[in-house]
């Protein structure tokens, strides 16, 4: 039987002692090309794991530099079909697990069992859904679980003890820690209660926890790596799109930044 | 009991909405059954209600307008006498109170025509709560009268630039919000939307509508009425009214969405009459989306009818057969709004318009001496500039 390619990923990062970055962009932003390029060059530089946006009209967890990411690949008409067709590409070159993320009406209409079916035909490992907590999730995590799809769960700072453990078991992949309340998007300074929590999760459960929500430098992304199993990085590498749009070295740039934090890490 | 423990109205409602809201979620859950139980709540909202709100608002027999339409007798409802002109003041009357018991300091809203705005502005003012008002620019150019009330009021006006600049990208600004100060503010939703337990808890303090029509109706006619009518945008005032009849079987619900430009046209909001299901906003009920999941842009000459979305509990209705909906156009509305105005000297908000201009439809398939109450939500004053422009045009 063939084992997820995120649980294989941390595996290998353990055994080697490495953290995990995950790079965040939004599928067909500002293009489907971009991202099929940005893809390869993240897993050529050393990105874990890409996490892959589904833009949606309404993503009401997202800041302001995600939603302006979702509008431009709403533009293209970007939608769950086109971005099973690009996963697809990208697997004819890669093997670097891809989790995608995406609001739950995007999945609910596209019907979940369908979803699920056609996110492992494509070669997806995991699902994110930020507006779905996990008393909601049950008919996802059940067909997810039969393909072999990693539901990945969010843990925020206002989680109580109690429901740490129900979220913790529910997850698989790993276990996505909001690091602060609010949306996405750069801040200055990670909280300071970060590794109290981190600590905190860490003695609930022995599956890997990587943190998001405003790492948005690589001096962050190490400080936020020291207690946790890998940090998501996503505004902070969209505001590089952002400022390269329109420019032929986007991908280049883009990449380098990538390679930072990787370099931090 | 619906909707169950989960916030469930049959397959509609429940809580879809980001982690680091569920605890504030169960806060408010676990406060407001305390607060439904607690005889000084009660009291409190009640004194509120009556002394500064103006209930019980009057069930007004429209005399001329019964004579006009077919002979059947039609009442109205008064929400617009209350203060503040519209029914948003029975629920953040209601929630404010819940805020000051749960000590936060700080209160956001989101609002459309700005009717709920302006009654969250009020509520905070009255009980010394800082304020903040979601509202989209498109909104703030339509309803520069309620935006000026709400800054008059002391509250702070926000304004929402993204999507489609009205009530819907507001609720996700207030969303957002609250994800960001949830620790220290409390989030009073308008309408009968949102994850749980809002649909239950503003319906609770919408009920004092319904609640009230059955006594008078009752008193005034020594029997139940066969119709009740209003509009539905998040469905707040109907439910208002529905609610406390949806026993009395006999009694017929008929809700009655904007059908803006048309239905084939697009751009509408009878999420009702031709929405898909899906999850919008915390909760799963029907939504205006195309194939992919994206929401539609909804449109309403009534700011308060514009939103994609509609309450769980009306979705169910709908689907067991309780109620049923019917829209009207912008061009009906301001038919029903002319007709109110010079037939009994009440100018009604564009939104109970919209139930106006439905009865004036069915009126003659009803039959003589049906009763029918009609909830007349708002009142037009609001309204006035946009009549103006339109009417204008049609000349």
């Amino acid at each position: 039987m063939r084992m997820n390619r995120i649980d294989k990923k941390f595996k290998e990062l353990r055994r080697q002692k490495k953290k995990a970055l995950i790079s965040f962009i939004t599928c067909g932003d500002p293009n489907l090309t971009t991202t099929y390029q940005l893809a390869l060059e993240f897993d050529r530089g050393g990105t874990d794991i890409l996490e892959l946006g589904v833009p949606f009209s309404d993503p009401l967890a997202d800041g302001p530099v995600i939603q302006a990411a979702s509008g431009r690949a709403l533009k293209n008409k970007v939608n769950l079909a086109s971005v099973f067709g690009l996963v697809k590409r990208v697997r004819e070159k890669s093997e670097m697990p891809i989790a995608l993320l995406t609001y739950y009406n995007i999945i609910y209409r596209f019907g979940i069992k369908n979803f699920v079916k056609q996110a492992r035909l494509a070669g997806v490992d995991g699902v994110i859904v930020p507006d779905l907590p996990v008393e909601e999730a049950r008919e996802l995590i059940k067909e997810a679980r039969k393909g072999k799809l990693a539901t990945i769960f969010l843990l925020a700072p206002t989680t109580e003890a109690k429901r740490i453990r129900q979220i913790c078991s529910a997850s698989s992949g790993f276990i996505y820690y909001v690091s602060l309340t609010g949306t996405t998007g750069v801040r200055k300074t990670l909280p300071e209660e970060l590794k109290r929590r981190l600590r905190q999760i860490k003695r609930i459960t022995a599956k890997p926890v990587c943190v998001g929500f405003g790492i948005s430098s690589p001096q962050q992304a190490a400080e936020a790596a020291a207690v946790a199993d890998g940090v998501i990085v996503g505004s902070a590498i969209i505001k590089v799109i952002e400022r390269n749009l329109g420019h032929k070295d986007l991908v280049s740039k883009v990449a380098e930044f990538a390679g930072r934090l990787r370099g931090a890490l | 009991m619906i909707p169950n423990k989960k916030g469930y109205f049959g397959e509609f409602g429940g809580k879809f909405v980001p982690e680091t809201l569920m605890s504030a979620l169960r806060e408010l859950e676990k406060e407001y059954s305390r607060a439904r139980a607690d005889k000084k709540f009660n009291q409190e909202l009640r004194h509120y209600l009556g002394q500064y709100a103006g209930r019980p608002t009057p069930l007004y027999f429209a005399q001329r307008l019964s004579k006009k339409l077919s002979g059947i007798k039609v009442y109205l409802k008064r929400e617009d006498l209350l203060h503040t002109g519209a029914h948003k003041i029975n629920n953040t009357l209601g929630q404010a109170l819940l805020a000051v018991r749960m000590k936060k300091p700080r209160i956001i809203a989101e609002t459309g025509a700005g009717q709920h705005g302006v009654a969250t502005a009020t509520v905070a003012s009255l009980f010394g709560l800082q304020c903040d008002v979601y509202m989209g620019t498109e909104d703030i150019h339509r309803q520069a009268l309620n935006v000026f009330r709400m800054k008059l009021l002391g509250a702070r006006v926000i304004p929402v630039e993204s999507g489609s600049k009205t009530l819907k990208d507001a609720c996700n600004e207030a969303i957002r919000d609250w994800v960001t100060n949830v620790r220290d503010t409390h989030y009073i939703i308008g309408s009968v939307v949102g994850p749980h337990p809002y649909p239950l808890m503003v319906r609770d303090f919408q009920c004092v509508i319904g609640k009230e029509a059955k006594r008078q109706i009752f008193k005034e006619e020594k029997r139940l009425p066969d119709y009740l009518l209003a509009c539905v945008g998040g469905g707040s005032n109907s439910i208002g009214l529905f609610h406390p009849f949806f026993k009395n079987r006999r009694v017929k619900f008929i809700g009655v969405e904007a059908e803006g430009l048309g239905l084939s046209s697009g751009k509408h909001a009878a999420t009702l009459v031709k929405g898909d299901l899906g999850v919008l906003h915390g909760s799963k009920s029907y939504l205006l989306q195309d194939k992919d999941g994206q929401i539609n842009i909804a449109h309403s000459i009534a700011a308060g009818l514009d939103y994609p979305g509609v309450g769980p509990e009306h979705a169910y209705y709908k689907r067991i057969g309780r109620a049923r909906y019917a829209a009207v156009s912008d061009d009906e509305a301001l038919e029903g709004f002319s007709l109110l105005s010079e037939i009994e000297g009440i100018i009604p908000a564009l939104e109970s318009a919209h139930a106006i201009a439905y009865l004036r439809k069915i009126a003659p398939r009803l039959g003589k001496n049906k009763i029918v109450i009609v909830c007349l939500s708002g009142r037009g004053d609001k309204d006035i500039d946009i009549v103006k422009d339109v009417l204008k045009i049609k000349d």
